[in-house]
């Protein structure tokens, strides 16, 4: 398999662009002609072959320029990523598990070599080489966490459990759906999904409380959210919102085609060993709604789900202002059959 | 539940009634890595019943090389320990993925152990996690007599190690040791219910934090009377023998049941209870006080029951 890296933006010009094969490969998250919360993990053990869940740490045509981005939202604003001072240790965990599974995965980009303690690590997409000693921190340019996520697509939250709790006390968050790591730092499960509607009701939340703190070692597991993006951005963070927020009141009939995305997070879940912390990666796929209607079935589910959505859902996911645009746009593809089972393309 | 089968290397006796075992890899492959105070559950083919009991790891967390547990043989008990001691080197045993539910909080300042008799086994793998990282710390070890204090032979020398022994007239002062502590201190104990109920005690009259005080106490599923269960979902009435929990009748029905730590910790196995013309025997940490009142939820892994009808969603 040979991945060619685009060279494109994801702020200013915006010259993303997913190739016909990342198209066929998008993440589509609906596996109905409708959409409700459910805790709708799975295991996260590979997947159909090419898809984003076949390897551990999908790396796509967009890795390069993904990294390239978050280097600029981090020299603008460091607090994108931080770690509070018990989490070193599980920073080297994850920086362990990232390096063994894409030298493991991806053998022809990355490669680990390990002789006791000192370590030698070659990303060949990034031109990266590096020799270093596990566990300290002096040998490494920053942090362990710091490291190994300047070079992993999507953000990463890490979790201590303690107390019958999660709480986020580390993480890379650059290309987050407007929540933020600096406001969120220190937080238990709860607070931090406190402004999500409807779930708490539901009792989602202490369910998926349960279930998280139950992942073990070499069982990690899986689920998808979304929402939906103007222009393929992927700083949509609270800190930022001056810069997108005003862009989400440009669409109108002729655009919404080319700037409204739909926004996939591949969300997993991983015991790290030494800590005892979860690492929570959230990766994120944008598909812009021309390339989403290339795919038949995508274009007709996804105008039954945007149209029947519960307006609570719409307002807390970001897009009720374009809503009209956004379902009258994808009309247009929905010639009313039905749809077959299952998330992927016919 | 991942597992897999290792082998039986080292069998030494530490004393007269506590042995430790080392399991490692058939090929030599490196087992999965751990945090101080993880445990694995072993899993016991013992005359037709399929026993699996959980036991602390006391090896060094870091080391992959292999997975030491020390047991306790309980003459009294179900016939886990009795097992175990039967066990020789070469002989091969399911073990499953280390689990940590008493892991320490990396926040503290200092960490102060606190261990009753076996009790110990924990803190063993806790204190080279600790040495290593380094953190202070102090543990404090209790048990009735030298003789009897298996961790003495696998406790390093350190002046950070404190040992107690009632019969050199040694006792350990909860009150002091809780009082003289740096501020931002967290206190674990591990060891019979009398001692961990004495440091809360200690800690709640020095008006200690209570998510500052640790404890995990040695629950193995109790011995008790036999009784019938009738599983609603799988259609089964079952019973349940004396030296049998719950989660073992099921299990050896066939019958698909959750379990972690199988010691009424985690919460994994909670089951919905349908009906019940009796009394639960709760022996878990995990329901609440008014959770049990109901009568509602059962934890197979150690509760029991007494009386006419008992029905569960299983």
């Amino acid at each position: 398999m040979t991945i060619r890296f685009n060279d494109e933006t994801f702020r200013d010009d915006y010259t993303y662009f997913n190739s016909p094969e990342a198209i066929a490969r998008f993440p589509f998250p609906f596996p109905e002609d409708s959409y409700m919360y459910s805790v709708n993990m799975e295991p996260h053990k590979g997947g159909r072959e090419g898809t984003p869940f076949d390897r551990r740490f999908d790396v796509d045509e967009h890795y390069i320029s993904e990294m390239h981005d978050r280097a600029i939202t981090l020299a603008e604003d460091p607090l994108r990523c931080q770690s509070l001072p018990h989490m070193t240790l599980a920073g080297w965990d994850l920086l362990e598990l990232i390096m063994v599974c894409k030298s493991e995965d991806y053998p022809e980009l990355f490669s680990l070599t390990r002789d006791g303690d000192q370590w030698h690590w070659v990303n060949r997409p990034l031109g990266i080489e590096q020799r270093f000693t596990f566990l300290d921190e002096t040998t490494l340019p920053c942090g362990p966490m710091e490291y190994i996520t300047r070079q992993a697509q999507g953000d990463f939250a890490i979790l201590d459990q303690r107390e019958g709790n999660l709480w986020m006390d580390a993480g890379m968050v650059t290309s987050q759906a407007d929540w933020s790591l600096d406001f969120d730092i220190g937080m238990n499960f709860f607070e931090w999904h406190a402004p999500v509607p409807r779930a708490n009701e539901m009792g989602v939340f202490q369910r998926a409380l349960k279930y998280l703190m139950n992942v073990q070692q070499d069982s990690p597991a899986r689920r998808l959210n979304w929402t939906m993006t103007v222009n393929p951005r992927l700083d949509t963070s609270p800190e930022n919102y001056h810069k997108w927020g005003p862009e989400k009141r440009m669409i109108t009939p002729e655009t919404v085609g080319e700037k409204q995305y739909l926004r996939v997070e591949l969300q997993s879940f991983w015991r790290l060993p030494r800590s005892n912390a979860l690492v929570f990666p959230i990766r994120c796929y944008l598909l812009s709604m021309q390339d989403l209607v290339t795919v038949p079935k995508w274009a007709r589910r996804f105008h039954r789900v945007i149209r029947d959505l519960p307006e609570d859902l719409a307002s807390y996911k970001g897009f009720e202002i374009n809503r009209p645009a956004i379902v009258k746009y994808l009309a247009q593809f929905d010639d009313g059959a039905p749809t077959s089972a299952g998330t992927f393309a016919d | 539940m991942t597992s897999q089968i290792l082998t039986v290397t080292e069998v030494e006796p530490l004393t007269d009634w506590i042995t430790r075992f080392r399991f490692q890899h058939p090929e030599g492959k490196p087992l999965p890595l751990f945090s101080g105070g993880a445990h694995v559950v072993v899993e016991m083919p013992d005359a037709g019943v399929l026993r699996r009991n959980a036991y602390s790891l006391i090896s060094d967390p870091m080391d992959g090389a292999g997975y030491d547990i020390a047991v306790r043989r309980e003459e009294g008990g179900r016939g886990g320990s009795r097992f175990m001691h039967r066990v020789k080197p070469g002989d091969r045993l399911r073990v499953a993925a280390p689990v940590n539910l008493f892991a320490l909080d990396l926040r503290a300042k200092k960490h102060v152990m606190i261990a009753g008799g076996i009790g110990i086994t924990p803190f063993l793998a806790q204190l080279k996690q600790l040495a290593r990282l380094p953190m202070p710390y102090e543990l404090h070890y209790a048990a009735p007599s030298r003789q009897e204090a298996a961790g003495v032979a696998l406790l390093p020398q350190s002046p950070h190690i404190h040992l107690h022994f009632s019969d050199e007239a040694k006792r350990l002062d909860l009150a002091a040791l809780l009082a003289g502590q740096p501020l931002g201190t967290h206190v674990y104990t591990c060891g019979p219910k009398r001692l961990i109920d004495a440091v809360a005690q200690a800690g709640a009259r020095l008006g200690w934090p209570k998510t500052a005080l640790h404890s995990e106490e040695f629950l193995s599923p109790p011995v008790g009377k036999a009784f019938d269960v009738t599983l609603a979902q799988s259609g089964l009435t079952l019973t349940v023998g004396p030296h049998q929990s719950l989660l073992e009748a099921m299990e050896a029905a066939q019958v698909e049941a959750p379990w972690l730590c199988r010691g009424g910790a985690c919460g994994q196995c909670e089951t919905d209870v349908i009906a019940c013309d009796g009394q639960i025997e709760h022996f878990d940490h995990w329901l609440s006080d008014d959770a049990r009142a109901t009568q509602r939820k059962i934890m197979p892994c150690v509760s029991r029951f007494q009386g006419r009808t008992f029905v569960i969603d299983r």
